[in-house]
């Protein structure tokens, strides 16, 4: 009951796209982050003139307390002043450095506060537009992405670029604001010290290049392992209960152990080379303040400086080197967030290959004819046109554009040779439903029934050929306009956290309580409704686990039948986990359903199609017969056996 | 063993003690180093204004040299044994907290939602792991530096001292007003995460229901509204946390400032030497670490603490379904028993008072309406589920005295959803299989499941991956996939849970006959809805409403005239509207069939031998 279909819903595989581990400042990405911030760009102009403004307050008592030392002290102390008129420049001074202080502190907070503004407002935009993108997105994508990376996506990868925004660009603003503050003071206050602090850049530089490297490579190899760790963490707990039926704990945990060590090892580096880093840059720090009082206290005998002057430089020295200390976290940071982005923004590239052409049609009346026109259609075809576009993609070729769409076939597109002549799930599909006809699709499992449905929906765009609705390509309806107009039972019926209600009625306030309950009673649902304890009300989760498949399904027939009993009904062997009183109450519903409507029954167990008119029977991915039940068993063909074969699993196992 | 927070937090840090305790040494002795080089800067000043030789100043100079190498040294072994730890702390928290929700019974996952343990084992425990590293390597230098600093700073002047230190009070009430409202403010934040996650997560996974009713712009208005929230509680915790640097900072200047006000008094005055006061401004800069990182330190700990909470109420939630304390280490025959048993999800009653018996060798088909009760009563067998009145009885021992691995090993259960893992095929198929499947034993249960045909087109065959990074299956293929898993592990007792819904009818016939094979001196029971899969077990269960209102062979319930029977006469009715005229031709057809004797078994260790071999 917890397990759900698919294979491991979050899948082992999600590590593949974590495995993109981009530099820590990539120019391309970064001019296509900074769209994201552009719609703020007056408030992060404010932010960056309040960093300055922070860098100067930043910079300013180390001066101050020069002019203290050297004004006010030095000449008290040596009888140049009086210590009354000492006292007074001390006590000015102090004020100053007091309202400096306070200065500083506000406008940290205030520049904070911003940049996270900014910071979760774009990142905000941005994980709705990639929502949205999700949304439309063909059904191909979802095939092919599991959720659990989707999620991370949405969730994880938003979230490192939020803290980019504000912990690493900022941060790295005011940092060159600092580092460059501090360097023209320096040389302001004393150009020979000046340069004996700056001897201390080619060490730093190197150190930093020289560790950056390192854990650059560390982090890389952390990121993988851990996409690893997390991918199997998530696929064990989504099929718990298989682990836990089939007694799989300890296997499954050695496993787990395994993965967890080796990012345990790879995280070990990373912790080695920072802590070696830090130390190495605070060493070179102390050097050069030591190099700084030597060379001071030899130009102070000489009569060439102040002991103000020498202090300030000492103070200006700490500020120096602090932005440095930290720069290892910062350049994780940003490669984190690097990483992220190209993965979002890979994302957000993936092709809306089943999208609206720009003169869309829109669809008021429909009739209900539909016509498959030699239609071929291939799962993996659909999946690597739904791959991010890329020059080198061989997927770009065979992506559907309308100029492509034509009566005749294209030539076929370059596969694996072991695809070749396998991968096509329907073959010159070519038939026609008269409006109001009722139509049931046969064939074993495989032969491309659901396909047929899915397409009609445009969940995903056939290769060659035409799908017409009333005569219209569908391609040229608009999507939104095209599925109102089908009501859908698909074969997984699925539950959104949320009531029982609004499961039927799900975002659509217009339908009213009761057509709800009109339509639940229409489908029987309301007799297991009726027992819930809080009935329509009844709180049921995301995997629907109070629910059973038959309820479930129960539901989503319901659903089907509040939205949108207009025109077209599509089923997909949504009756087959139902007992077969609820089938026979669902089958009269059908029935009442099925009148005046086209109707699409895709249905294995033979016994639910015995209303429709028409019969279309696939095999491999053909159409190989077409008629009415009587009609195809006297032909005495694929339906036939397939028939019989129904038969004998009824009477003679 | 673990109750609280606080217990566990102790639990992982005695874990790594030694480590913890030479990392704690070396990081307390680097700050007293640390506390070295202001007295050579003091007397460097002191120097130069009594305008003492060079070479006393060059000696000065070389002494913070070599105090600052080994400093570094000492600080950087230190610093790499305490985050070292932590990342071993972080390391078996999580495989505590696996081998933990690996134990957890399938009700605690039907209301835990994925997203939301995942969230807690992947940003929680990061959390965690920086309060056992940062928090505590930062925790150690600051105390440290803090204690060695002050006692420098009392030795220079005990005035100075008291003054500048008379913003520790100010601030400390500050972080502790402050501290409170961010750790508030954090655990809302992760809260609504926790439900932005739910609702991304809910979409994808129903991202064909979305698309079939044109819900897109619904969703992404529902999915706005989530965030926008999100947004707000992060700002909201922005405004709270974005105070403790400033106002830190602030005070650390404060703090000089009184020091350069006060000591330049001082120094005029002559109770002071110039020397002595940058001595004192320097103890006041190393101060100012400890001071902005106690800040961080709190936020660490804020969030870490948050988190450890978080994590806790994982480990806190009851297996519910254990071990026993005085297991029955008995092999399981596959009598299988249930005396009064009464279920409820809640206040969902779905199992009431339920009894019955299946021989070992028997075979029991459970049928009825949906919702009656037929999967939350095979899900009892083997426990994925308790009882919660009455007793599940196997060769008449409760289940719940068998030792979990023993009860389940003996059990092949083929569920109503499949549920494959991303690994090859043979792997999923050898899933409950102690060693590696053998060729022969994959091939049988393969052949069992008909799944044999559809290896011959995979890539590479038994070898080829499932799911994203190989081959994706039908249904058909996954319920097949399950059904050959469950065989392969050779159990005594099979439950087929409704496993053929997404297997076509033929497919479906040639499994349950060559299954019949298999099961022949083994206890099955089947849940299913058509008469024609039910009606050749030795004893036939109708479910309604979680009551067993009918029980008997075919042939007795046929005789009864209940519910069993009507099922059956609308059944046929169906068959034989269908079949019309043609039905005597097949009737006579089906007979001429000879069927097939279907007996492939694999070696069966515990019989020592092969009775059958496979062809």
């Amino acid at each position: 009951m917890a397990m759900h279909g698919g294979h491991g819903g979050g899948g082992g595989g999600f590590f593949h796209e974590d495995e993109i581990l981009g530099k820590a400042y990539d120019a391309r990405l970064m001019r296509r982050l900074l769209r994201y911030v552009r719609p703020y760009a007056g408030l992060v102009v404010v932010a960056l003139v309040l960093l300055l403004v922070l860098s100067a307050t930043q910079i300013a008592p180390p001066i101050i307390a020069k002019f203290i030392i050297d004004q006010a002290i030095t000449p008290a102390v040596a009888g140049r002043i009086t210590p009354a008129e000492g006292l007074t420049t001390l006590g000015i001074l102090g004020m100053l450095y007091l309202a400096i202080l306070a200065a500083n502190a506000g406008v940290r907070y205030g520049q904070g506060l911003l940049t996270a503004y900014v910071g979760q407002r774009a990142m905000y935009d941005l994980r709705i537009e990639l929502f949205r993108h999700l949304q439309f997105l063909p059904l191909s994508f979802f095939d092919r992405n599991p959720v659990g990376r989707l999620m991370t996506r949405i969730t994880n990868d938003i979230d490192a670029l939020t803290e980019m925004v504000s912990r690493g660009v900022v941060s790295i603003f005011g940092d060159v604001f600092i580092l460059t503050g501090v360097m023209i003071a320096m040389i302001l206050l004393d150009h020979r010290l000046a340069i004996v602090t700056f001897l201390a850049l080619p060490v730093v530089i190197g150190l930093t290049a020289y560790f950056r490297g390192i854990m650059r490579d560390s982090f890389r190899s952390i990121r993988i392992r851990l996409a690893r760790v997390n991918a199997y963490l998530n696929e064990t707990l989504s099929g718990i209960s298989v682990v836990q039926l089939f007694t799989r704990e300890g296997e499954t945990f050695k496993r787990f152990d395994d993965l967890n060590v080796d990012l345990y090892r790879a995280n070990e580096g990373a912790v080695r080379a920072m802590s070696t880093f830090q130390p190495a840059i605070n060493l070179t720090r102390a050097v050069t303040s030591a190099a700084l009082f030597l060379a001071g206290g030899y130009l102070i005998l000489d009569g060439q400086l102040t002991i103000g002057t020498l202090l300030a430089f000492w103070q200006l020295i700490e500020q120096f080197f602090r932005p440095i200390l930290d720069l290892a976290e910062k350049y994780n940071v940003m490669q984190a967030a690097m990483a992220s982005s190209e993965r979002i923004f890979r994302l957000l590239d993936t092709p809306r290959t089943v999208a609206d052409p720009p003169t869309a049609l829109e669809l008021r009346h429909v009739r209900g004819e539909v016509t498959f026109d030699h239609v071929w259609f291939s799962y993996q075809i659909a999946a690597r046109e739904a791959m991010p576009r890329s020059s080198e993609d061989p997927a770009l070729q065979v992506r559907a554009g309308p100029q492509e769409r034509s009566d005749h076939p294209r030539a076929r597109p370059q596969a694996e040779p072991t695809d070749i002549g396998r991968d096509w799930i329907l073959k010159d599909v070519d038939f026609t439903i008269s409006a109001g006809e009722s139509v049931a699709i046969v064939g074993a499992t495989g032969a491309g029934k659901t396909a047929i449905i899915s397409l009609i929906s445009r969940f995903y765009d056939v290769q060659r050929g035409r799908i017409l609705l009333d005569g219209v390509d569908i391609r040229d309806v608009k999507q939104h306009d095209l599925r109102r107009h089908i009501g859908v039972v698909l074969q997984d019926p699925f539950i959104f956290a949320g009531t029982i209600a609004s499961n039927i009625r799900l975002n659509d306030a217009t339908i009213s309580d009761e057509r709800v309950r009109a339509a639940a009673h229409f489908v029987n649902a309301d007799k297991f409704i009726d027992r819930l304890p809080e009935r329509y009300g009844t709180v049921v989760t995301e995997r629907g686990s109070m629910l059973s498949v038959g309820q479930k399904q129960l539901l989503a027939f319901a659903r089907a039948i509040a939205f949108n009993p207009e025109i077209l009904l599509v089923l997909d062997e949504a009756t087959s986990s139902v007992d077969t009183e609820t089938e026979h109450l669902i089958q009269d519903a059908l029935a009442k359903l099925m009148r005046g409507r086209t109707s699409i029954v895709i249905a294995h167990r033979l016994s639910t199609i015995q209303n429709v008119d028409r019969i279309v029977v696939l095999h491999k991915g053909r159409v190989v017969e077409v008629g009415t039940h009587r009609e195809l068993l006297a032909e005495r063909g694929v339906y036939h056996r397939l028939y019989e074969l129904q038969y004998r699993a009824h009477q003679a196992v | 063993m673990r109750s609280s927070p606080r217990s566990t937090f102790f639990h992982y840090l005695r874990g790594h003690a030694t480590k913890l305790l030479v990392g704690s040494v070396l990081v307390t002795a680097a700050s007293l180093l640390a506390t070295i080089p202001p007295r050579f800067i003091g007397a460097i000043v002191d120097d130069v204004t009594r305008r003492a030789p060079f070479s006393a100043i060059a000696l000065l100079a070389g002494g913070m040299v070599v105090v600052a190498l080994l400093e570094a040294v000492i600080r950087g072994n230190g610093r790499y044994q305490v985050i070292d730890s932590s990342r071993l702390t972080e390391y078996e928290m999580r495989n505590d907290l696996l081998a933990h929700l690996q134990s957890m019974h399938l009700g605690y996952f039907q209301r835990q939602r994925i997203g939301d343990l995942m969230a807690r084992l992947t940003n929680d425990l990061t959390a965690v792991r920086q309060m056992y590293g940062f928090g505590i390597l930062m925790t150690l230098m600051t105390m440290s530096l803090l204690v060695f600093s002050i006692a420098a700073m009392l030795q220079v002047s005990v005035k100075l001292t008291l003054i500048s230190l008379l913003v520790m009070p100010v601030a400390s009430m500050t972080f502790w007003a402050i501290g409170r409202r961010v750790q508030r403010k954090f655990q809302q934040l992760q809260a609504q995460f926790g439900d932005l996650s739910t609702k991304a997560q809910e979409n994808f996974s129903g991202i064909r229901v979305v698309k079939a009713y044109s819900q897109e712009e619904p969703e992404i208005a529902s999915f706005a509204a989530i965030d926008q929230e999100y947004v707000r509680r992060a700002l909201d915790l922005a405004k709270f946390n974005g105070l403790i640097w400033p106002a830190m900072s602030f005070m650390i200047g404060v703090a000089v400032l009184l020091t350069l006000y006060v000591g330049g008094i001082d120094a005029i005055g002559g109770q002071l030497t110039i020397g002595q006061l940058i001595q004192f401004v320097a103890y006041l800069y190393l101060l100012s670490f400890p001071m902005i990182a106690f800040g961080e330190i709190t936020n660490i700990f804020q969030q870490g603490w948050a988190s450890l909470i978080r994590l806790q109420e994982l480990f806190d939630a009851d297996p519910a379904i254990a071990d026993p304390i005085d297991p029955v280490e008995r092999p399981i025959r596959g009598e299988v028993e249930m005396r009064n048993v009464s279920f409820a999800y809640g206040n969902t009653v779905v199992l009431r008072d339920v009894s019955f018996t299946v021989p070992a060798g028997g075979s029991l088909a459970v049928v009825g309406p949906t919702g009656s009760g037929k999967s939350t009563l095979v899900n009892l067998i083997p426990r994925l589920f308790d009882a919660q009145q009455g007793e599940v009885l196997i060769d008449g021992v409760n289940v719940q005295r068998y030792p979990l691995r023993l009860l389940r090993r003996a059990v092949g259960y083929v569920p109503q959803e499949t549920f494959l893992f991303s690994v090859p095929l043979r792997e999923n198929v050898g899933f409950g299989v102690e060693d590696a499947l053998p060729d022969e034993r994959l091939e049988w249960a393969s052949d069992v499941a008909q799944l044999n045909k559809d290896v011959e087109d995979f890539p590479a065959r038994y070898d080829t991956m499932i799911g994203e990074r190989g081959v994706t299956l039908s249904g058909g293929q996954k319920q097949r996939t399950a059904i050959a898993r469950a065989v392969a592990k050779d159990p005594r007792i099979l439950i087929l849970d409704d496993a053929l819904s997404s297997v076509d009818t033929y497919t479906e016939a040639e499994i349950l006959r060559r299954l019949r094979g298999v099961m022949r001196e083994r206890t099955s029971i089947v849940v299913a809805h058509r008469i024609s899969t039910v009606k050749d077990a030795d004893e036939i269960l109708v479910l309604d409403d979680g009551r067993i209102v009918e029980r008997g062979t075919h042939l007795s319930l046929l005789e009864h005239n209940g519910l069993y029977a009507q099922m059956y006469r609308r059944q046929l009715l169906e068959e034989e509207l269908e079949v019309g005229e043609e039905q005597a031709e097949h009737e006579r057809r089906v007979r001429e069939t000879p069927v097939e004797p279907t007996a492939f078994r694999p070696r069966m260790p515990s019989e020592g031998g092969m009775s059958e071999g496979p062809p």
